[in-house]
């Protein structure tokens, strides 16, 4: 097939494409993210293949590895049309039931199917599973539907149709009062409105400039970016290209990480095939509109997400912020007026083009319109990626897409926002999920993280964890982040080492206000946030660990102590034998006794005691009971009398 | 290019477009503390000890003067409460370091500042960039860069350039604030170009 050199020729070739595919031949599609390949998709795929091409139905079965559908924690997802039946957890030992049952018989194997854990019933099709039940996936639900290495897939699917309308039909300056109209705010950050930044960079001066995707992803448990570029690659490719029409760059970026190498490989192939059928480089479908991409994988620090560093390391340069009062948008990669946007924001782009921007802002509350990808994980049943239309309230997201707490441990908080995001307790659940909301409660949509946390989770130790995390990835260059992070950090870890002292609160308090207000960049200026916000709701916890040299939540080793119930232990011997200390002394039909000065706290015992003993139990701020005299140690039967 | 009048410490000032908060200042004598501020480099914006507030339309940020362009109608302050308790925070970190640097020194008895605030890390160095950014600017050697990130970044010299250039230059020695490039500067000379430059 050669250019397409018109938005006619795009449309009958998109005709071509589905004339050959017969929507009732069956297609077997495989979830090859990343976390269905840790869980053995590809060889789930290989066996397919090799299945299918053994019975003889080649011809008429077609197998794909596809992007990423967001049940994780139930994967190697997969789905089969036209039926769109939806097994999970499928090994490769499952193939060949699947191929004779369900490919060839047109039987559903029950119990690949999900079943739901309080009702124990069967849901077939994808979206009969609550998981998906309540969510409104207008940019990740093309993924399972793609093979991202063939352009055709995203083809079938309407793809470029957008493009095809921009340049044929639309001015540039329609296509941004369009996106201006839509309300879409970044879904990168702080949420500022993308059609003003845009505009911006349109109305600056210099004549040069530059759209670019931010693929930086960085937080810890965050996998959304990720998912959409290594499943959807011609998605932001495309926003991307309307983005460079309706701002007048001619040239764009993907800032990617390093680590993120499938995406690296499916964007360059994707910008390839795209040059391939003139949907990209010179006169684009024939509108005397030129574009070209340049990927730019990044070393992976988490700073270069901040807009002016990574337009830095972008330059060739060490990736650390600008000291400026003028915004990228007029002034920033090479001085020139430049947009970045992440990659969530890029994807949306074509379909507020293709379905106008009624369409878009039908759905959202006042102030943040569309749907928002989360990435689920933490203490939560169903780990995956979520997208929900704006407005839905955490605990929806938490317990009926989430399917909530495991092993009937409580909710405690729900971080959101990355690693300089804040953490929502339990009596603000009802919160809906928008970017002023987040911000009022003191936390921050950032690009979509949300790590849930149980009971168990120590609040101080969290602020520990994230203020750690940012301390290691701050560039450096300013003082009120390297110093005061560093500071924060240290007495951060001796609160929950038991060696806090009267006054920490404070100083924390007015390091946390000299990083917000002094720091160069968004990355300090946001860092002190997990401290902040876990101050503000869970303040108690810093006081017990200060005064009391007590951790509520059973959870910083220095603060707690182990100790097994006398009238519990049946002197089974499992923690004795698990103790890599030795700390633990016991026999048969004898009280086991924990000598705590040689124990190292690593909990093994807790967890191996069998819970129908739980004769361990974890002490914080009380004395040890004195171990059991000598004489008082042998175990009487005595389990029957108590029933 | 009309000038631009606006307010440093009610006292109202001129200024042309492109001017820094902190050059209009200078012009006007009007005193602004900084330490990575170099007139002959470009702005850094590194240290925030010249932090000022600044009142635009009824707003009131926090904003770096090395770095803020002047801007018709805003008022700025130099001092108010909380610009001297986020200078006087910024000095007791930087002591933590080097308590004993004289400009460091100097401006604790104007804020306030207890050296012993925070956990003493004597590193000596306070990453003001002045020597690494003059080596480059200026002198266009490079005999001298920053290596690492974050709380690990040091200064270093390249061994290769430094043997060739340094002790004909040492233009950087006077402008560091703590003394430790000069200390750097020794040590690196004794391990990895020992003799270089002496007859």
């Amino acid at each position: 097939m050669a250019r397409l050199e018109t938005p006619e020729a795009l449309e009958s070739f998109r005709q071509e494409i589905l004339s050959r595919r017969d929507p009732d031949s069956p297609c077997v599609s495989i979830c090859a993210g990343a976390g269905c390949v840790a869980s053995g998709a590809d060889e789930v795929i290989a066996v397919f293949e090799k299945e299918i091409e053994a019975k003889g139905l080649s011809a008429t079965v077609s197998t794909k590895g596809t992007g990423c559908p967001g049940f994780c924690e139930q994967g190697p997802v997969v789905v089969i049309y036209p039926e769109e039946i939806c097994y999970l957890q499928v090994q490769a030992k499952d193939v060949p039931e699947i191929v004779a049952q369900t490919i060839e018989n047109k039987q559903v194997v029950e119990r690949l199917c999900y079943k739901d854990p309080a009702t124990g019933e069967r849901a077939v099709k994808e979206s009969d599973i609550p998981f998906y039940r309540s969510q409104q996936r207008t940019v990740l639900c093309n993924n399972i539907k793609i093979d991202s290495k063939r352009i055709e897939d995203y083809l079938a699917l309407g793809g470029y149709a957008a493009l095809a309308k921009a340049l044929g039909q639309m001015t540039d300056l329609e296509v941004l009062e369009e996106v201006k109209k839509s309300n879409i705010r970044g879904r990168g950050g702080a949420g500022f409105p993308a059609g003003r930044k845009w505009e911006g960079s349109r109305n600056a001066k210099e004549p040069i400039k530059y759209v670019i995707v931010n693929a930086d992803e960085g937080d810890p448990g965050a996998f959304m970016d990720r998912a959409l570029l290594e499943g959807n690659p011609h998605s932001i490719l495309e926003g991307l290209i309307l983005g460079g029409y309706a701002v007048g760059a001619h040239e764009g970026y993907f800032y990617v990480r390093q680590e993120y190498p499938l995406a690296v490989k499916n964007i360059h192939l994707a910008i390839q095939q795209a040059e391939h059928y003139g949907l990209l480089g010179e006169n684009i479908l024939g509108s005397g509109f030129d574009f070209k991409v340049i990927v730019h994988q990044g070393a992976g620090a988490f700073v270069c997400g901040e807009s002016t560093a990574l337009m830095t390391s972008l330059e060739g340069k060490a990736g650390e912020p600008r000291p400026k009062y003028v915004r990228s948008n007029v002034k920033g990669l090479w001085e020139r007026p430049s947009v970045l946007n992440n990659v969530e924001t890029w994807a949306n782009i074509p379909l507020i083009i293709d379905k106008g921007a009624d369409w878009f802002t039908s759905v959202g509350t006042d102030s943040s319109k569309g749907t928002k990808i989360f990435s689920l994980v933490g203490k939560i049943t169903n780990t995956g990626l979520v997208e929900v239309p704006m407005g839905m309230t955490l605990r929806e997201i938490i317990y009926d897409i989430g399917g909530g707490i495991p092993n009937n441990k409580k909710f405690k908080a729900v971080q959101t926002g990355g690693p300089s995001g804040g953490c929502i307790p339990e009596h603000l659940l009802d919160l809906q999920v928008g970017f002023d909301e987040l911000t009022k409660a003191g936390s921050m949509m950032g690009s979509g993280g949300m790590i849930v946390m149980d009971e168990d989770t120590c609040m101080v130790d969290v602020a520990r964890y994230f203020i750690a995390f940012l301390t290691d990835e701050s560039c450096g260059k300013c003082v009120p982040c390297r110093e005061g992070l560093r500071q924060m950090h240290r007495i951060l870890t001796n609160i929950t080492q038991g060696k806090g002292k009267q006054g920490d609160i404070e100083l924390l308090e007015e390091l946390a206000e000299t990083a917000v207000e002094a720091s160069l960049c968004a990355l300090g200026k946001s860092a002190p946030n997990p401290f902040l916000s876990t101050l503000k709701y869970f303040r108690e916890e810093y006081e017990a660990h200060i005064n009391d040299k007590r951790c509520p939540a059973l959870a910083c080793k220095e603060l707690i102590n182990f100790y097994i119930d006398p009238d519990r232990c049946t002197g089974c011997g499992t923690c004795r034998k698990q103790c890599p200390a030795d700390a633990i002394n016991g026999d048969k039909n004898l009280i086991h006794i924990i000598d705590q000065d040689k124990c190292t706290r690593c909990g093994t015992c807790f967890e191996v005691c069998p819970p129908k003993f739980s004769s361990v139990v974890k002490l914080s701020g009380e004395p040890v009971p004195d171990p059991v005299p000598e004489e008082e140690r042998t175990i009487r039967k005595k389990t029957k009398e108590k029933g | 290019m009309g000038d631009i009048q606006f307010e440093i410490d009610g006292q109202t000032v001129t200024a042309v477009p492109g001017m820094t908060v902190l050059e209009v200042a200078q012009k006007h004598g009007i005193y602004i503390p900084t330490l990575c501020h170099h007139e002959k480099l470009e702005p850094f914006g590194g240290c925030r000890l010249c932090i000022v507030e600044v009142e635009d339309r009824g707003w009131t940020k926090y904003v770096v003067s090395c770095v803020f362009p002047a801007a018709g109608g805003i008022i700025v302050r130099t001092r108010s409460e909380k610009v001297d308790r986020l200078r006087k925070t910024i000095l007791e970190l930087l002591m933590a370091h080097a308590p004993d640097a004289p400009q460091l020194v100097e401006l604790a008895k104007v804020y306030g500042a207890d050296p012993n605030r925070y956990e003493s890390d004597p590193s000596f160095c306070i990453h003001c960039g002045l020597c690494v950014r003059y080596c480059a600017e200026v002198a266009q050697k490079n005999a001298i860069g920053f290596v690492d990130r974050g709380i690990n970044k040091e200064i270093s010299f390249v061994p290769e350039i430094a043997a060739q250039y340094c002790n004909d230059c040492k233009a950087c020695f006077p402008l560091c604030p703590t003394s430790y490039l000069q200390a750097a500067f020794v040590y690196a000379q004794a391990m990895t170009f020992p003799g270089a430059g002496h007859n």
